[in-house]
């Protein structure tokens, strides 16, 4: 069944080889060190615009400080040390002239438990538009309404948009969470396991999302769920203790893994 | 062998437990000596309130309320003419609370946003108790400062102040306020989490549209709490503005004259020659009644607000 599933997968990344995808993120012989800890190591990695890259990796590999390096979050903890070189097209995103807010403007994130704002859902979406100096109303509202359609929830809170957001179940938490970035038009949505504090409707739901919005943007999402990167992702990588031991196709990672870490780890011999 | 030696010790105590019914007696009078204790601080706070009412009753009989509420006079120590109207020691009150609110409000705002969300950890560290050491300054120590130091140091910049004024104590109970501000609202920045400011950060806001946009409206029913309290705590404010203020009970807004509070006036007439039964010793109940239902509203006020801002994260 799963390899049937796979297979047609493979068919359908054939058809689409021809399109020619530049790359948004290109990781450079980036170290990472928490105070002593070294976190990062040498990582070395290519991202495509418009397709879903997974990171995977057993908890404490470095995935969830991966991402949050792509858009300088991990800025936030003290005592955080990098090297190395992240290109985001082409601009490394650690050099002194390209502004943290900037970066953050163009490349949204979605986090791992929902974190929307104590306002009403409208504001919760509006915010990235005010805090970007736009007034335009007509804008804001129909900025508003796009993005909770594309993040598919228009429909269960077109009624309530004055309403708090606290008020919404974490599924639609999560989903607003996606419409609040998909507001400002990033170029990529970097999502860490937004799925792992959802039940499995709402995971379902916030997949077949991001199925959809692959069409526009270019995703990078973490996982500790190799069933979800497998359904999900064209490419994956697999972190182990800091470093990126395999990169590809998701087909061929978990079909054939020239690592045997790599199939240890995606078989549940570890991790 | 041994270890069913203990095992059946433990029994043996635990049965000798069992047969005296289990718990001790102390189990049962805790509760009953915590209610005492709960009684006495209630039945206090009734027996005040109660005495409070008797006595400003007792006033009242003596003088209108009608005269009390109107009149724009304060000369209850005139033997020919005296007037009661508390408009006076209501607008010196005022006066007092707005200027205090006036300086203490924005700095207080500003240390409890730089502390919680600016400040290293050392910072914090080591503002904290020098605030709360300026909490714990008794007010006494405030209005000596005021009087002798914050008045000199005004009338040399503005010399048409009086020695005793409105501005002067006025700052100076908005300094002793400050540390309630600063300490209140800190602990409701700090309660909003984490995560919040980090949704907002990803979407590219600087820190500063983070706190003002998102951490300060999230706090804000704390804020507001610990703003009422604070101006509260300054309308029963006595000592600074007794020291600092002056006893002339006048109803003129201007700020450079010397004034009456109605603490003030309650602890003149304390501390002086009024003898017991006479109206200008009642006097003082119905002005302290007048007070207390000021600081009552504010309270309730203060309870209302961080009721109804609150933010569930």
């Amino acid at each position: 069944m799963a390899l049937v599933a796979f297979k047609t997968k493979e068919k359908k990344i054939n058809e689409q080889a021809p399109v020619e995808r530049q790359t948004v993120y290109s990781t450079k012989k980036c170290n990472l060190w928490y105070g002593n800890h070294h976190a990062l190591k040498n990582i070395n990695l290519d991202m495509k615009e418009r397709e879903v890259t997974a990171i995977i990796g057993p908890s404490g590999c470095g995935k969830s400080t991966y991402i949050k390096t792509l858009n300088r979050m991990v800025d936030l903890v003290p005592n955080v040390k990098t090297s190395g070189a992240i290109e985001y097209r082409g601009r490394n995103i650690f050099s002194k002239d390209f502004h943290v807010e900037e970066l953050r403007t163009r490349v949204g994130m979605v986090f791992q438990k929902p974190n929307p704002f104590p306002k009403s859902i409208f504001e919760n979406i509006a915010f990235g538009l005010r805090i970007h100096g736009i007034k335009n109303k007509k804008l804001i509202h129909e900025t508003v309404e796009k993005s909770l359609r594309q993040a598919a929830i228009w429909d269960e809170v077109k009624d309530r948009l004055h309403d708090s957001a606290y008020g919404l179940s974490g599924g639609q938490q999560q989903r607003l969470c996606i419409a609040r970035s998909l507001a400002l038009e990033p170029d990529v949505l970097l999502m860490d396991e937004p799925t792992s504090a959802l039940d499995p409707v709402s995971t379902l739901k916030v997949e077949e999302l991001i199925q959809d919005l692959k069409e526009k943007y270019s995703i990078i999402i973490v996982t500790h769920n190799m069933q979800q990167a497998s359904r999900i992702s064209d490419k994956t990588a697999f972190f182990l203790n800091g470093e990126v031991v395999e990169y590809d196709d998701t087909y061929t990672i978990f079909n054939n893994p020239r690592d045997h870490r790599t199939e240890d780890y995606i078989t549940g011999r570890f991790g | 062998m041994k270890t069913n030696d203990g095992q059946n010790q433990v029994q043996s105590l635990l049965e000798k437990k069992y047969q005296n019914g289990f718990l001790s007696r102390g189990e049962k009078v805790i509760p009953v000596l915590l209610f005492l204790m709960a009684a006495v601080s209630v039945v206090t706070t009734i027996g005040i309130v109660l005495t409070l009412i008797v006595e400003t009753f007792t006033f009242f009989k003596q003088i209108s309320i009608a005269e009390f509420l109107t009149k724009k006079d304060w000369y209850p120590f005139s033997k020919t003419d005296a007037s009661y109207g508390v408009l006076p020691l209501l607008v010196g009150t005022l006066k007092i609370t707005l200027i205090a609110s006036i300086t203490a409000v924005p700095i207080g705002l500003a240390v409890a946003i730089y502390l919680s969300e600016y400040a290293s950890e050392r910072v914090r560290k080591l503002m904290k108790p020098i605030l709360e050491v300026l909490a714990g300054v008794p007010t006494i120590v405030y209005g000596f400062f005021a009087l002798t130091f914050v008045t000199p140091l005004l009338r040399a910049i503005f010399p048409s102040l009086e020695m005793f004024n409105a501005v002067s104590p006025g700052i100076v109970v908005g300094m002793m306020i400050i540390p309630m501000i600063v300490s209140l609202s800190e602990d409701a920045l700090s309660s909003v989490p984490d995560s919040v400011r980090q949704g907002a950060l990803a979407l590219g806001a600087t820190k500063w549209e983070m706190t003002w946009r998102v951490a300060f409206p999230a706090a804000l029913s704390g804020i507001m709490a610990s703003i009422v309290l604070a101006i509260s705590r300054a309308i029963g404010e006595t000592m600074i503005v007794s020291i600092a203020g002056g006893s002339t009970p006048t109803a003129s807004l201007d700020l450079t004259t010397s004034l009456q509070t109605m603490t003030s006036y309650i602890v003149q007439v304390s501390t002086g020659d009024a003898g017991f039964g006479t109206t200008i010793y009642y006097s003082i109940y119905a002005v302290g009644f007048t007070l207390f239902l000021f600081t009552l509203a504010m309270n309730m006020l203060a309870q209302r607000i961080s009721r109804r801002f609150r933010e569930e994260y």
